[in-house]
């Protein structure tokens, strides 16, 4: 059978595509604030939020919503009024997150192979409500990316100046790690909790290596993105695979050679 | 026309801490170039955050353009270069971009540039030197080149105060006299305010105009030729 003749691979495909784009788009901002494992903690925050919508009978992927977006403005407000290292911020909503999760879901008796689908992602499972509600708020992130960007540039390369000049670092921040948030929360279905700060880190780590400038890296880093997914869903569609892993290793892959390579194509741009 | 600086009787401690700076008194006109020198630890990178509202003074005042300098309205109107080692991205950005940030305060966060922002960043490149790598990548570019690109990111919001933390730590005495040299000729060509804060102040004592010295409060305010021999090295322990 053809990979598009089954319903549950074309909602794969669409939402994964959404995914694929959004993530490094919104990690490219993370890694240039040495912000890379932030997702990792956000995305132990959308365990404990699964496992409320579990035992509340409410959307596990609303409820993850939620969870992920507090984690990640609590990290930022923590960080930023000097209440704790950035390290320690997200240590404290890390263990927390995994910690509430372990507890909320041995309540809710949901340790089964749903759950599951939510930490290492599942075509099988993703639906086409699931699809609308990854498109629009998808939509919504890279509007605000795309509207926010030059204030976010100028953040990243200038936390101090920007502020001297008189931008709203403050809200800037939040904006940010609303995205983060955001962006984990609708990207678990596919690629699972436990892999998708790699989906926002992996590609930046590569498009890092070939771009010529920071407008062209974003754009490298969402192809590089969107082609992990694509295959990734592919071969695991294929050879039964989690997708989340095969997604995260093809990203891991192409990161790997254009580190590798790096040096040959810095060789050949200077002639 | 209101002083560009002033702080009255400033002082102040971080939480917890001994006092850092008291009863500071500095007037800085517009169009002046100062040098801020003094020890590490004397004091002059909080004065500058307190001159410039990012921290507020325990008591006394701290204006900026006559205003109080915490709630200043139109802060584009200050360049900031801070130390190279707070600078810059791990991902490739070309020359145009680096100083593109440098002008988004002026425009406004959610505004899309326009031809006059677009004139005053290739205006700010062409000013520092670079217009022929204006699209190269920053990392490809020397340190002093490096150097003068974040300086052009300053200038791009035409500022009328431009301040410089530490430019030229961890650089060498020969580009550090090349960058007085230059700043010289910065202040020279656009009447800017300059307000330069350095462990040494050597590099721009034939520029400068005045030297304010800092060790918990002002040591020393005035011109660099009436400057005492011993104040010469500010690292230099006195009574």
């Amino acid at each position: 059978m053809f990979i598009l003749d089954a319903d549950f691979m074309r909602i794969a495909f669409a939402t994964g595509a959404v995914v694929g784009v959004l993530a490094p788009a919104v990690g490219f901002f993370l890694v240039q604030r040495q912000m890379s494992l932030i997702g990792d903690g956000i995305g132990h925050a959308a365990f404990a939020g699964v496992a409320a919508g579990y035992l509340l009978d409410v959307s596990p992927v609303g409820a993850a919503l939620v969870a992920a977006t507090l984690a990640a403005v609590s990290v930022e407000l923590l960080r930023s009024r000097h209440r704790a290292a950035g390290d320690q911020a997200l240590a404290l909503i890390f263990y927390t997150g995994i910690a509430a999760g372990v507890v909320l879901v041995s309540a809710a008796g949901a340790l089964n192979a749903n759950l599951f689908s939510f930490l290492f992602g599942s075509i099988l499972t993703v639906t086409w409500s699931d699809f609308v509600l990854v498109a629009v708020l998808g939509a919504v992130g890279l509007a605000v990316v795309a509207v926010l960007y030059r204030g976010l540039v100028a953040v990243a390369l200038d936390e101090e100046g920007a502020r001297v000049s008189g931008l709203p670092i403050g809200a800037l921040n939040i904006a940010l790690a609303v995205l983060a948030g955001v962006t984990i929360a609708v990207s678990m279905r596919i690629v699972g909790i436990l892999l998708i700060a790699a989906l926002m880190v992996l590609p930046v780590i590569a498009a890092g290596r070939i771009g010529t400038s920071i407008r062209s890296t974003i754009g490298l880093a969402m192809a590089i993105g969107l082609v992990s997914v694509v295959a990734g869903l592919t071969i695991s569609y294929y050879a039964n695979l989690a997708p989340g892993g095969a997604i995260v290793l093809l990203a891991a892959g192409i990161a790997l050679v254009a580190v590798g390579g790096a040096p040959a194509i810095t060789r050949l741009r200077s002639g | 026309m209101p002083l560009a600086v002033e702080l009255k009787d400033v002082s102040f401690a971080y939480p917890g801490g001994p006092p850092v700076l008291s009863g500071v008194d500095l007037a800085v006109r517009t169009g002046e170039f100062v040098t801020i020198a003094g020890p590490n630890g004397g004091g002059k990178t909080t004065l500058l955050r307190v001159a410039l509202g990012l921290e507020r003074p325990l008591s006394g005042e701290a204006r900026l353009f006559g205003e109080p300098a915490d709630s200043v309205p139109d802060r584009f109107r200050i360049g900031y270069l801070a130390q190279r080692s707070r600078l810059g991205i791990d991902a490739p950005a070309t020359v145009s971009e680096v100083v593109a940030a440098g002008r988004v305060a002026r425009r406004g966060l959610l505004k899309p540039f326009r031809r006059d922002d677009r004139a005053a960043i290739a205006a700010a490149i062409g000013r520092v030197g670079l217009a022929e790598q204006a699209s190269a990548p920053i990392q490809r570019l020397s340190g002093g080149q490096q150097q003068r690109a974040y300086i052009a990111k300053a200038l791009a919001g035409e500022p009328e105060l431009l301040v410089l933390d530490e430019p030229t730590a961890g650089v060498d005495v020969d580009a550090q006299e090349a960058f007085g040299a230059f700043l010289g000729e910065l202040h020279d060509a656009l009447g800017v305010t300059i307000l330069y804060v350095s462990h040494e102040f050597g590099a721009v004592e034939r520029f400068v105009e005045r030297v304010v010295l800092v060790r918990g409060g002002i040591v020393y305010d005035g011109p660099p030729a009436d400057l005492p021999a011993h104040w010469h090295d500010p690292s230099h322990v006195h009574p």
